[in-house]
């Protein structure tokens, strides 16, 4: 039964990191795309692509909280008590984030849509990095179970930092392969180029942290290096493939394969993450199994598991599939 | 707790018990709460009331109720995000603030908290149909798709007032060892402050959206704005409000039996009633101090009356609640005060409701007095007082316990980190961030005159003009 939750829970952490990654990553993009009239174009997309989807796919965050404390309350203390550094600045990273992009929609003078965007945009970039530091502290195993463990070098440190830039590089590299699809989809070849050279460059980027991230977890955190080298040798093989396969057919393949060779490029890095960390849940010193809530939590949490299966997502495809056809538009 | 103080002890040897954590962390969650509570019903009620003039609109054919409900939903989508970001900030609260309240009753506390995370899926998902919808759905189909919205704010309000009723009374689990060893997630989720907590919240939700909203219209009328458009705007949302408050007011007082026969601590602190006694007044206002109300005014045997109706019910004092957990003189004014303002906004807005109610039924009109106007503008506001004041009684007459009975909020605090800096960064950023909610806002209004986003120059359903030009510059 606790497997069965942590297979929920971590369901959840794969969701937020593939669909709410692209949309940090977009931020990025928002970021870099330059001043008001040249980055009007990319921004103007971004901004069509977000708005429907944001907010539901931020909910997975959520979710993985509640399963995390509810599921597994002792971990979720042990990880708060300890990394609470970067997980504070990412919840006010996330109001930064979220209000910046509703309003900017709404404000008027360029000079205000700047300075709302400029927030929406950095925080979209330093979130994922906080987020990331937190999990390169769990895999590292630098949260004690009783949590309180050191509070700067618990987030630190090197996995941490390999996993703060493996997160926003991943996350822009998503972003920018959707945002290729649905320039492409838009028939509106401009911004498919555009976003096409910034997937290039990013997929360059990711590949080389990747390599580095070896030796890096080599040094710092053993446990997971062997567990990526084992058991999870066969995801980091795929999620290269698909990262390829994703650049050499960025301007042929349909729109959606093209995102789904993406989500994949990323979710299998997630998922080989998960796979050497099983049977644990913090580091190499506390077990799912021990972690666990009664048996009757996890039950319950499994019936609202099934019934998010049942309604949320259909309800989410039906927006998805709402949004590929153009019903939904923000302007 | 044995080794807690007599009460006799100076206020200081009570307070250097506390972790250092514990005041900020305490004004932290009640700022973030009550900046959360305020958006909630935006997302709860709001989508209601949109729904209405939606229907209406579609109907009766009646293009400024399409209107309303397209611009109201432009609002609501705001509102939304910002309160979807404040509520993710509660969620890491939780942990950040209350970590050994999460590690020790998580298993049990966070089952309703689950129930309300699918249900502010479908919310999401569907808030977001219906305001990105307007312009390529069917009217129909797309009236449909705001009936989850709609029916999820129900199901997550009760179910995250239902992790706050199981803190109020909580039931459904064992402990062993200081460990929570069985959950029955039912009674977890049923607890016995359930209904009457969730249905107030839920009324409270229908009425700040109601009156807020109506205030607005309201406003613009004595402003000279006398069509149509504004005079709808305000019967929707104001007719929903003034049928609500009578509801709420009952609600209210079965909501204060309950808590005079389960939760007597709270119930002595809201009537700030030193010693257990019968033929207890009821006090209105005035502060606690060394076993009395200084200033307040008597209504005789008033208390005893409304909670066991006859003049010789006895009603639990202060006294009577061990010394270690009693709370200070201070918070029980907090409490005293609060309760005396929401059941004194309780019976304004009732008799504003009534004055509506007269209008209405006298010659199917607004009451045309400027005072009805005036009053109805800051009615809204009132309600929100009112909101603000009733979670102060339910969460400040809960202390000094966070679970009662089982975890003092000094032990469910954590003991990590300098929380002021936290609370200091979270604190500006509300700041800006209210004051931005509040400028967006004001700004929308114009943009719709101007003729952008759902100007009077747009068709609710059709395509835009805006639309179109964006597609023409592209091309
Ligand atoms: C528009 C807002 C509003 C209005 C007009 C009222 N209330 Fe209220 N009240 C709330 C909004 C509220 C709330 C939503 O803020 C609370 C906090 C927790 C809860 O369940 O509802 C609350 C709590 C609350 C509690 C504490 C419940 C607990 O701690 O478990 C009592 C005893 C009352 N109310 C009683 C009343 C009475 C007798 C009213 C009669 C006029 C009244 N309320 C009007
Ligand atoms: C400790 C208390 C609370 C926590 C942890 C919390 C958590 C959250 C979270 C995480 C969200 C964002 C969901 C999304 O992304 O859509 C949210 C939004 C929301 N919360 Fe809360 N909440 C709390 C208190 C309340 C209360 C008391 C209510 C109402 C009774 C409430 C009602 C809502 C609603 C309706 C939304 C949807 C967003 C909106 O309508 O603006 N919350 N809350
Ligand atoms: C479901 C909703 C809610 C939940 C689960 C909840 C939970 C909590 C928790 C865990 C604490 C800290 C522990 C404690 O002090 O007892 C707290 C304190 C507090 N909350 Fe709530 N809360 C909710 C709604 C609200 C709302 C809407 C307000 C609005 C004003 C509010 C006001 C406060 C205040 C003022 C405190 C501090 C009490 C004190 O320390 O004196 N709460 N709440």
């Amino acid at each position: 039964m606790s497997t069965f939750a942590a297979v929920v829970l971590f369901a959840g952490v794969l969701a937020y990191a593939v669909l709410g990654g692209a949309d940090y990553g977009a931020g990025l993009w928002d970021l870099t795309a330059g001043g008001a009239r040249r980055g009007q174009g990319p921004r103007h997309l971004l901004d069509q692509t977000l708005a429907p989807v944001w907010e539901a796919n931020h909910v997975w965050l959520i979710f993985c909280l509640v399963m995390l404390w509810t599921g597994f309350p002792q971990a979720f203390a042990a990880i708060m008590t300890t990394l609470y550094i970067p997980l504070g600045l990412t919840a006010l990273g996330i109001v930064v984030r979220g209000s910046g992009f509703a309003f900017r929609k709404v404000v008027l003078h360029t000079q205000q849509q700047r300075a709302v965007g400029a927030a929406f945009a950095t925080s979209s970039v330093i979130t994922p990095f906080f987020l990331g530091t937190v999990t390169g502290g769990i895999a590292s195993g630098r949260v004690p179970a009783d949590g309180h463990g050191d509070p700067i070098t618990s987030w630190i440190n090197p996995t941490s930092l390999l996993g703060g830039v493996l997160a926003v590089a991943v996350c822009a590299f998503v972003a920018a392969v959707f945002l290729t699809a649905e320039a492409r989809r838009l028939a509106e070849p401009e911004l498919q180029r555009w976003f096409g050279r910034r997937a290039q460059g990013c997929a360059v980027v990711t590949g080389a942290v990747a390599v580095a991230g070896v030796w890096i977890l080599r040094s710092d955190a053993h446990r997971l290096f062997h567990g990526l080298l084992t058991r999870g040798l066969p995801l980091v093989v795929v999620s290269a493939a698909c990262g390829l396969a994703c650049l050499a057919l960025l301007h042929r393949a349909a729109p959606r394969l093209l995102q789904a060779l993406a989500a994949s490029a990323a979710g299998t890095v997630v998922l080989g993450w998960g796979v050497a960390q099983y049977p644990y849940l913090l580091g190499s010193h506390l077990r799912i199994t021990q972690a666990a809530a009664p048996d009757t939590t996890l039950w319950a949490l499994a019936i609202v598991a099934g019934a998010a299966l049942l309604l949320v997502v259909p309800a989410m495809a039906l927006l998805f599939a709402l949004q590929q056809r153009g019903d939904l538009d923000s302007t | 707790m044995a080794m807690l103080p007599p009460a006799a002890l100076p206020a200081a040897a009570v307070v250097a018990q506390d972790p250092a954590q514990m005041l900020p962390a305490r004004e932290q969650m009640a700022f973030t709460l009550g900046f959360h509570i305020i958006l909630v019903p935006f997302g709860v009620a709001f989508t209601f009331l949109m729904l209405i003039a939606n229907a209406r609109g579609l109907r009766r054919g009646d293009a400024e109720a399409l209107l309303l409900a397209r611009r109201w939903s432009q609002v609501a989508a705001v509102l939304f995000a910002v309160g979807a970001v404040s509520g993710t900030v509660l969620s890491f609260e939780l942990g950040l603030l209350w970590p050994r309240l999460m590690g020790t009753y998580g298993a049990a506390y966070g089952i309703p908290f689950a129930v309300e995370g699918l249900f502010f899926f479908l919310e999401a998902i569907f808030v977001a149909i219906y305001v990105y919808g307007w312009r390529r759905m069917r009217p129909w189909p797309h009236f449909w798709t705001g009936v989850p919205v709609v029916l999820s704010g129900i199901g997550g309000t009760l179910s995250v007032v239902a992790a706050n009723a199981w803190m109020n009374q909580p039931g459904g689990f064992t402990l062993h060892d200081g460990r929570v060893t069985q959950v029955r997630p039912l009674a977890v989720v049923f607890n016995r402050a359930f209904w009457y907590e969730a249905i107030h919240m839920l009324l409270a939700a229908y009425m700040v959206a109601g009156f807020i909203i109506a205030g607005v219209y309201a406003a613009g009328i004595l402003r000279g704005r006398r069509d149509d458009y504004h005079r709808l705007g305000l019967v929707i949302p104001l007719t929903v409000a003034a049928l609500t408050t009578p509801l709420q007011i009952f609600v209210g007082d079965v909501a204060a039996r309950e808590v005079y026969h389960y939760e007597p601590a709270k119930f002595a602190a809201i009537e700030a009633l030193a010693r257990s006694g019968t033929h207890v007044p009821e006090v209105l206002g005035g502060y606690y101090a060394d076993g009395q109300v200084h200033w307040g005014i008597d209504i005789p045997s008033g208390a005893s009356i409304l909670s066991g109706y006859k003049p010789s019910t006895r009603i639990t004092g202060l006294e009577a609640i061990p010394a270690a957990v009693r709370p200070s003189d201070r918070l029980v004014t907090v409490v005293h005060l609060a309760f005396d303002v929401m059941v004194g906004i309780g019976f304004a807005l009732l008799a504003l409701s009534a004055w509506y109610a007269l209008g209405w039924w006298r010659r199917h009109d607004l009451p045309r007095s400027r005072w009805f106007l005036r009053a109805t503008t800051v009615s809204g506001i009132l309600a929100v007082v009112a909101l603000e004041a009733g979670w102060v009684v339910t969460e400040v007459g809960r202390q000094p316990w966070t679970v009662v009975g089982y975890l003092l909020t000094r032990d469910a605090v954590t003991t990590s980190g300098n929380l002021w800096l936290f609370f200091a960064a979270t604190l500006v950023l509300y700041v800006a961030v209210g004051a931005a909610t509040f400028y967006v806002l004001r700004l929308l209004p114009r943009r719709w005159r101007a003729g952008g986003n759902a100007g009077s120059a747009d068709v609710p359903y059709g395509p835009s003009r805006a639309h179109d030009d964006v597609i023409q510059e592209q091309s």
